[in-house]
């Protein structure tokens, strides 16, 4: 079914769940009165991003009166957020819930956790084990976390679990300034959603932050990209930003016609090869030890 | 070079907005300065001035007595383009009193003397105003260790510490920094006559080059060699950049506890901002 999509393009405070909670409050709020279908906020929107020690302190688990807050209006518009999941076993992850209709539709737990360059994430966060798409009021999704996205094999196992529509919760830092109009990080990350919409005949709804953390620019740009890797609307460079876009059902039934991409994937194949590759680099350690 | 050149318009919303975020995340508004005459400076004045207001910026000019009067002349011809504040505030008396107890220093201590003279009075402003510090070193001149520790590299923010020298002449093109600013030779003014590329021994353009690739593109020495780079610049360079790497961190700290400041009590700066 056709929709609108709301991505919320805001500016987290580092640390301060009370006053994220408000920001993300009202931009739900201007949501729901804009008639958004869903909302879409952006990685660890209720935490701020280079957390480090802070991250125990600001975990909230899933049956937090903050959460519930969110559950309560969800009834009135999809929300997708991104926030510090703290478990029973008291393991954080970089978490990221799909809230509609008043209940939790699903939950992700970022599975890479980059640890590489100004990223340091595995230190402080466990990693989610499962990749699943689920069923929405818009049919159904699949929900990535920034990073996950670079792994060709998360945004495609989600395609092939039927996910039309992958969400990208992003907090994306800007950097490589060149002689260009963008950001290395800018064009990289346009390119990776127009790829990924158009390899999977899926729409691509990215939603990256911006603001500074200790100096380090995010860098915006949230995206809407229609299954023919076009892109429908695009939020501000740099400046907080409320973007809406209209999902047509229709652009997403004719490009699956036109590129019946997902419908001639072969599981049976890549699941054959992948079984053949991890059973020779076993070998290989066998043989290693 | 041309790898070097940058989009300058990004560039100054990205440094502009640096300055206006975390400025104000501290709950200030203000910002000071010291103006040396020179490119850097008169950038990060005008970016300051662009962030917050010129109303905001407050520029400290610290000439000593040795210090070329064209400098000051500079200064105040950028100041009065931007229109923020300038206060002119000799060191000649407080340094002269202390060289006075010790008149066979060299030049380097006297020179890293005036350095921390000027920065003890930037936070005194810092205090009265009250004005957070901004930083004025480059990237080339950090990784070089060309800067006095606790002196010019010290501030609260530096908005110009991950360009290049030849990326701070293309960014103060785009914020019209007057051109004679721009275009006479960089000296840190210790002495008469003093040019930076001189005392360096190669120019800006030679080492940005080098520095970009070693550093931001991480090529091997034998990369670098192969690209045309002279295995003697190189070794040089490589020398510089990993013998004032201490200037480049925080004091360390003997660990005897379960967590040690910034060993495994992590946090960022704007922690709660």
């Amino acid at each position: 079914m056709d929709f609108t999509v709301a991505l919320a393009q805001i500016k987290p405070k580092l640390g301060c769940v009370a006053d994220n909670l408000e920001l993300v409050e009202s931009a739900v709020e201007k949501g729901i009165k804009e008639r958004a279908g869903v909302v879409i906020f952006p990685e660890l929107a209720l935490t701020g991003y280079f957390l480090k020690d802070l991250v125990p302190e600001v975990a909230l688990s899933i049956d937090s009166p903050e959460i519930a807050r969110l559950l309560a209006l969800s009834r009135y518009i999809s929300i997708a957020v991104g926030f510090v999941e703290v478990t029973a076993d008291y393991r954080f992850y970089n978490a990221a819930l799909y809230l509609e209709e008043g209940e939790i539709r699903h939950r992700h737990r970022k599975v890479y956790l980059p640890t590489y360059g100004l990223f340091d994430e595995q230190r402080y966060m466990a990693r989610g084990l499962r990749l699943r798409s689920f069923d929405t009021r818009f049919g159904r999704m699949g929900i990535l976390i920034c990073e996950d996205m670079w792994h060709l094999s998360a945004s495609y196992i989600l395609a092939i679990d039927g996910a039309t529509t992958i969400i990208c919760l992003s907090s994306s830092p800007g950097r490589g300034i060149m002689d260009e109009e963008d950001l290395g990080s800018t064009s990289a990350w346009q390119k990776l959603n127009a790829t990924t919409a158009m390899f999977l005949n899926s729409r691509v709804l990215y939603c990256n932050r911006v603001g500074y953390e200790d100096g380090v620019n995010f860098w915006g740009g949230s995206e809407a990209v229609g299954p023919n890797g076009e892109v429908i609307a695009r939020a501000n460079i740099l400046d907080e930003d409320f973007v809406l876009a209209e999902i047509e059902e229709g652009a997403l039934r004719r490009e699956r016609i036109f590129s019946p991409l997902m419908r001639d994937e072969s599981i049976s194949i890549t699941l054959r090869e992948l079984q053949r590759i991890e059973n020779e680099r076993g070998r290989l350690c066998r043989s290693l030890r | 070079m041309s790898e070097l050149k940058v989009n300058t318009r990004l560039l100054r919303k990205i440094l502009v907005g640096f300055i206006r975020e975390e400025v104000r995340k501290v709950g200030l508004n203000q910002t000071v300065l010291g103006l040396s005459g020179g490119i850097d400076s008169a950038l990060v004045a005008a970016l300051a001035a662009e962030a917050l207001g010129p109303e905001n910026v407050h520029a400290c000019i610290m000439p000593y007595r040795s210090s070329n009067p064209e400098s000051e002349a500079h200064a105040r011809l950028l100041a009065g383009e931007l229109g923020i504040d300038l206060k002119l505030i000799e060191i000649t008396p407080m340094v002269d009193a202390y060289f006075n107890i010790f008149p066979d220093a060299d030049n380097m201590r006297r020179g890293n003397k005036m350095a921390r003279e000027r920065m003890t009075i930037l936070y005194d402003h810092s205090a009265a105003y009250p004005a957070l510090v901004l930083g004025t070193s480059n990237k080339t001149e950090l990784l070089l260790g060309y800067g006095t520790l606790y002196g010019d590299m010290a501030s609260a923010l530096n908005p110009i510490g991950d360009i290049y020298k030849s990326q701070v002449w293309q960014l103060s093109e785009e914020m019209r920094v007057p051109r004679v600013i721009i275009d006479k030779k960089p000296s840190a003014d210790l002495w008469a006559g003093q040019t930076d590329e001189q005392e360096l021994g190669f120019t800006y353009r030679e080492v940005d080059d080098l520095l970009y690739h070693l550093v931001d593109l991480r090529y091997s020495r034998g990369e670098l060699a192969h690209h045309g780079f002279a295995p003697e610049f190189i070794d040089l360079i490589y020398a510089k950049v990993q013998n004032s790497h201490f200037k480049r961190r925080l004091p360390i700290i003997a660990k005897v506890s379960q967590r040690t400041i910034d060993r495994d009590f992590r946090y960022s700066r704007d922690w709660g901002k």
